[in-house]
């Protein structure tokens, strides 16, 4: 090792333009040989494109990838294949339906005869497996085994093919606090063993923890590079965003008042299964409160939200909003009884992405008296509306009222349907993931937006997968495991660690009412 | 001035006429280049035949006929302009069908059988009502509605299908039609209305003025006088207006377009899709009613009926139509003119010269075709713009699934 040139990979003033935008501007990144560099940046800010470049995906338009110090042209995935560069993805691409041995070596079978031997592929992985610590049942199908342990399998698939670069692509976003503790760990052993890896990542803690050094790029440029030892949070923030960035939310205690929702036994049927996604759940929400639903994505929370909301039917309880019974009301009646609604999925519910920005701001009140004349639009009053609603919420976008929603960027959008369902004035916002993929900025607002709702005496239902998010913004807590409220918990008395545990269903306390 | 015509060229509105001149273009220069081998495979033809094929497939309206010398000569001919306007009339009722069920994101391909179930309705309606009794214009408006309502239900039996039991509409549609083809021909078959109308060898033919019901000419015959127009080109360009005013002013036409564009946003919003898919499968079958309708009670047209029936061009020609108008109300007004201008121009291609009519038949295949990409089109010509001038491009991503849509459709036309 000692003649290798220090670093393994080098990308030197990469360039790429597509129309209009100029994605990657000048960008120098420089991976050392058996480090964990991490590569950070806002949604947009050219991260995923200097990714693809390194992949193959794109040529870059100027600059050189040096590989070992020597230069190479890597034109296709194949190409960076058999430079030894690998990536998890962060939608992991493995057969269900196929067992973990499988998969491992799906695409790189030795053949005997042309049938399929597995023998010298099993040993192989096992000596893997066991060398950097990935320990993984060979033998079950994916679809038996957790997110943490797919996570596993595509790690062994990098590693199955030899691959000395590793790059993982937000790889944190779908798995527990113990299943993150676990893959730094591996993580930190695969350096050990000198492999290199490249993080992709926007949670800051995350970075501080696992990551010798970062480089922050910043719409579409490099702002630079630093040894994470020598940094703190603030200023990677800082560096990001290009300003000082509130990472904890500010508010004073709560002063919830009377119940706004009330949920009694409340049970949803699964789209999937012949069983119940929710079962039995009751809790209540008050005004002036935030209360939080946590939980590993998958064990009931976007059913149980459906049902709130009217986007499915529930097979038992009863839910009460602001004295109403709403537990078969239609979504319309809902909304007038109370209810606003940040959808989970912002493409699929919250927008109707060829319409412009003003026909969304006002998706559900355009049947209002302000908003119509015997059934014809009354476009001067709704662009009035629009208008306010951009200049109030700060919604960005190229051609104001006009913009088609689709050509907002995602932080945007995520603002428009905040602003629409805030100023809806509803007593109760239940709020999906309202901050999910978004950059540090516009979290730090719409954080902002819900704890002023909360001020304002309105409920607030947080249903998160983030548990920074959980921590930071919620007064109570509940955490839902397989369809069930297995926890309740004050934030300030509890720890990320506890809820872990909770979520992943190794604790759980009777909770009669919540 | 030049930002004007810079603004005038983004607007995306500019880019769907330049598509659609485009495909039409590529369709006439097709023609004419079967034209020019077939003339020149044909030692009888030649050169001289073929720029008069190729002239008349650019100015067929215009053509006169033919002067001493045996040139071809041009200029205003009133009957060839009245039977444009005649025939065109179904043409934009079914295209606007097409047009308003695309704008609901549904694909309605029944309108062959929607066309139909008005045929039938207004012939019974207006042959059954004695004409000494009610007055043939009372008549003529109950035999118009009567078909309009017809199309209508028939249309909303797809639209039911779709949103209660999530059917394919385009299958339901291609059944409905069928269905429809056989309960028509079973329906003429038991009435009665044998009694009233022309027996031929062959079957019976159907005629609204045997009852003295027919369209109002409203005076166009002194204009396109020798031509079959009457006042339905007329009806068929109100509603094309209301249809566009439905779509662009009005909240139900807002409605719509949601459940058309993303019906989980339109259901997450509290508007309810599964009415909004039924109405919009009604409203399209009642244009296709009323595309029917109007073709037979201009009194001039006969409705010949014997043991098989098949179905209707008229309907399946909506879709080039709508296509081709890029599903906008209005532009199908002048798509179904242009379709209409391209029969007559193979009409007096027959007549004229040795070619026929049937070339027309592949200039319009042509024009279908590219125009299923016109959309694709549109993107081309939105790329080479946006590399010259630094305006960032919207993301091409939904242009190209819909395209991939109306190639689906089109699959679905050849099945």
């Amino acid at each position: 090792m000692d003649n290798a040139p220090e670093y393994v990979i080098e990308m030197l003033h990469i360039t790429k333009e597509f129309p209009g935008i100029k994605a990657n501007d000048d960008i120098t990144l420089q991976l050392r040989r058996g480090e964990i560099h991490a590569l950070l940046g806002e949604n947009g800010a050219g991260k995923s494109t200097l990714m693809s470049v390194l992949f193959g995906l794109y040529q870059p338009d100027e600059g050189v990838i040096k590989k070992d110090g020597k230069e190479v042209q890597i034109n296709d995935p194949n190409d960076a294949t058999a430079l030894h560069i690998g990536m998890v993805h962060q939608h992991f691409k493995l057969i269900d339906v196929f067992t973990v041995l499988d998969n491992i070596i799906l695409g790189a079978e030795d053949t005997h005869f042309g049938f399929l031997s597995r023998k010298a592929a099993r040993e192989k992985v096992l000596s893997l497996s066991e060398r950097y610590g990935l320990k993984v049942d060979l033998d079950a199908k994916i679809e038996d085994i957790t997110v943490g342990m797919q996570q596993r399998v595509e790690i062994l698939k990098m590693l199955y093919r030899d691959n000395e670069v590793l790059i993982f692509d937000e790889p944190t976003a779908v798995l527990t606090p113990q299943e993150i503790e676990e893959l730094m760990e591996i993580m930190r052993g695969l350096t050990k063993e000198g492999k290199s890896i490249l993080f992709i990542s926007h949670k800051l803690n995350e970075i501080m923890e696992v990551s010798d050094r970062v480089t922050v790029l910043r719409k579409g440029r490099y702002v630079g590079t630093v040894d994470t030892a020598a940094t703190t949070q603030e200023e990677l923030s800082r560096m990001m965003v290009g300003r000082p960035v509130q990472l904890v939310v500010e508010k004073d205690p709560a002063k919830p008042a009377e119940p706004v929702l009330t949920v009694e036994h409340l049970s949803v049927p699964s789209r999937l299964y012949k069983r119940d996604a929710v079962k039995d759940v009751s809790f209540t929400a008050r005004a002036g409160e935030i209360v939080c639903i946590a939980g590993i994505d998958g064990n009931g929370q976007t059913d149980l939200v459906y049902a709130l909301t009217g986007l499915e039917k529930p097979s038992g309880g009863k839910i009460t909003l602001c004295g109403h019974d709403i537990t078969h009301a239609a979504i319309q009646d809902r909304s007038k009884a109370g209810m606003s609604h940040i959808p989970e999925d912002r493409h699929k519910h919250g927008l109707i992405l060829d319409f412009t920005l003003e026909q969304n701001l006002v998706l559900q009140r355009f049947q209002e008296p302000q908003f119509q004349n015997h059934g014809f639009i009354r476009f001067d009053e709704t662009r009035k509306y629009a208008d306010k609603l951009i200049a109030q919420y700060d919604v960005r976008s190229g051609q104001g009222p006009l913009t088609i929603a689709r050509s907002m960027s995602g932080g945007n959008q995520q603002k428009a349907i905040v602003a629409r369902e805030i100023d809806r004035d509803k007593p109760l916002i239940v709020a999906v993931q309202p901050t999910r993929g978004l950059d540090v900025g516009a979290i730090e607002y719409i954080h902002g937006e819900l704890v002023k709702q909360r001020d304002e005496g309105k409920a607030v239902l947080l249903v998160s997968l983030e548990l920074d998010e959980v921590m930071n913004l919620s007064d109570r807590i509940l955490v839902m495991y397989e369809g069930q409220i297995v926890g309740q918990f004050d934030p300030k008395q509890t720890t990320v660690e506890e809820l872990g545990l909770y979520m992943a269903g190794a604790k759980r306390q009777e909770v009669t009412e919540a | 001035m030049k930002n004007r015509l810079l603004k005038l060229w983004h607007q995306d509105a500019t880019r769907s006429v330049m598509a659609s001149v485009l495909s039409i273009l590529a369709g006439l220069v097709a023609g004419s280049v079967i034209i020019l081998i077939v003339g020149l495979c044909n030692p009888t033809l030649g050169l001289k035949s073929v720029w008069d094929g190729v002239r008349l497939i650019f100015g067929g309206l215009f053509a006169t006929g033919r002067d001493a010398s045996g040139a071809l000569t041009f200029g205003f001919n009133p009957a060839s302009v009245g039977n444009m306007l005649f025939r065109a009339t179904p043409l934009i009722l079914t295209g606007l069908s097409v047009a308003v069920a695309f704008k609901t994101g549904l694909f309605n391909i029944g309108a062959p059988g929607q066309y139909l179930a008005g045929t039938a309705a207004t012939l019974f309606i207006a042959l059954s009502i004695p004409s000494s009794v009610v007055p043939p214009q009372i008549i003529w408006f109950l035999a118009f509605f009567g078909g309009m309502l017809a199309g209508a239900l028939w249309g909303a039996i797809p639209g039911m299908l779709k949103s209660l039991l999530n059917i394919n509409e385009v299958l339901a549609c291609i059944m409905t039609n069928w269905i429809a083809a056989n309960l028509v021909t079973w329906v003429f078959d038991i009435s009665n209305l044998k009694n009233v109308v022309e027996n031929t060898k062959s079957g019976y033919i159907y005629k609204t003025t045997f009852n003295n019901v027919a369209t109002s000419k409203l005076g166009l015959d002194l204009i396109f006088h020798d031509s079959q127009v009457n006042g339905g080109i007329v009806v068929a360009a109100i509603l094309a207006i209301i249809v566009y005013i439905i779509l662009t002013r009005t909240t139900f036409g807002y409605q719509l377009k949601a459940c058309g564009s993303n019906r989980f946003a339109a259901r997450y919003a509290g508007i309810k899709d599964k009415r909004n898919i039924v109405l919009s499968m009604a409203i399209a079958g009642s244009l296709a009613g009323a595309a029917g309708s109007l073709y037979y009670l201009s009194g001039n047209t006969e409705f010949f009926w014997s043991t098989y029936q098949s179905l209707p061009a008229a309907g399946f020609n909506g879709i080039p139509v709508a296509l081709l108008a890029a599903n906008h109300p209005i532009g199908v007004i002048f798509t179904g003119m242009f379709m209409s201008m391209l029969d007559i121009a193979g009409l007096q291609m027959t007549n004229l010269t040795a070619y026929n009519e049937y070339i027309t038949d592949v200039i319009i295949a042509v024009i279908v075709y590219l125009s299923a990409f016109s959309l694709l089109i549109k993107t081309l010509l939105g790329h080479r713009k946006a590399h010259k001038d630094d305006t960032p491009l919207k993301n091409p991503g939904p242009q190209n699934t819909q395209t991939d849509s109306k190639a689906d459709g089109k699959e679905a036309l050849k099945a």
